[in-house]
């Protein structure tokens, strides 16, 4: 059952990127250019998707386990660490430069040529940098 | 006047926060694309490898298939500039893990949630995100 949730789970994920249009790395540095021809669409995106998954943690939140009978993910402590911090700067800053983020990477896959293979592969050597890089004292001592 | 392209983002967004619920309802899981990705490659998601293998495949497969069968094409404007691609992917990879979360995870899960590392996380990515096409747009001109 686990199998097909997350299949079907992910199999919608695509489709919706793909409707939406953040497969298109013009329309993302469009949201993202404020200071020049600033394109509104994926304020449509991002708040179309908080609908129903606001919805779903309403559910969740009084259900207090999931369908296959695993508990609902606890709320993670509420602290601004230096890793969430410099690492959504960080990743900020690579999802303007290319227009692209984890989701629509591999949802363009089949049709984003060779250009989106590299991306992926970048993306995921970066994945990998990350390992020893959150070991760093910097970042396991303290918050920001 | 509404712009198609509005029309079309809020219904794709409708389609992905339904993915995130059936993730959440159905197998008790945040539904985060650098988790999901993350976990796989780094080991540490060793224990729900299936789900993981599973929900990737449906993310490739479904876009395709729909383009296959509906005989369209979708734009993605990627850039051929290999530097870019390599830099920006690294950029990406990185910091979405360092963070524990990229658009997916701390954007539509978290937002929703109300969870201030979501809220706080968007507001830096969405910050950065604006400052590095400033810079690599209208000041270095290399996008």
């Amino acid at each position: 059952m686990r199998g097909l949730i997350s299949f079907t789970s992910g199999s919608l994920f695509g489709l919706g990127l793909l409707i939406s249009g953040m497969v298109d790395t013009n329309r993302v540095q469009g949201w993202l250019d404020i200071f020049g021809d600033w394109d509104p669409t994926l304020a449509f995106v991002l708040g179309g998707a908080i609908l129903p998954m606001a919805a779903a943690w309403q559910i969740a939140e009084r259900r207090k386990t999931a369908w296959v009978g695993t508990p609902i993910p606890a709320r993670a402590e509420q602290k601004i660490t230096r890793d969430l911090a410099i690492g959504s700067a960080i990743f900020g800053a690579g999802w303007g430069l290319a227009g692209l983020c984890p989701g629509p990477s591999f949802a363009a896959l089949s049709f984003a040529g060779w250009q989106g293979i590299v991306f992926a592969i970048a993306m995921i050597c970066g994945m990998l940098i990350a390992v020893p890089t959150k070991r760093l004292r910097f970042f396991s001592s303290e918050a920001a | 006047m509404i712009e198609q392209s509005f029309i079309y983002g809020a219904l794709g967004g409708l389609v992905i926060g339904l993915a995130g619920a059936v993730y959440l309802l159905g197998n008790g899981r945040v539904m985060g694309a650098s988790g999901i990705i993350g976990g796989l490659v780094d080991g540490s998601g060793r224990s729900t490898l299936r789900d993981r293998v599973l929900f990737i495949a449906g993310l490739i497969a479904a876009p395709w298939l729909a383009l296959t069968f509906s005989g369209k094409t979708a734009e993605t404007n990627i850039t051929s500039d290999p530097v870019i691609l390599i830099v920006a992917g690294v950029l990406v990879g990185l910091g979405a893990r360092l963070a524990n979360g990229c658009t997916s995870g701390h954007g539509v899960c978290g937002i929703s949630r109300l969870s201030l590392r979501g809220i706080a996380a968007t507001v830096f990515y969405l910050l950065a995100g604006g400052l590095s096409v400033l810079v690599f747009k209208h000041i270095l001109g290399v996008i």
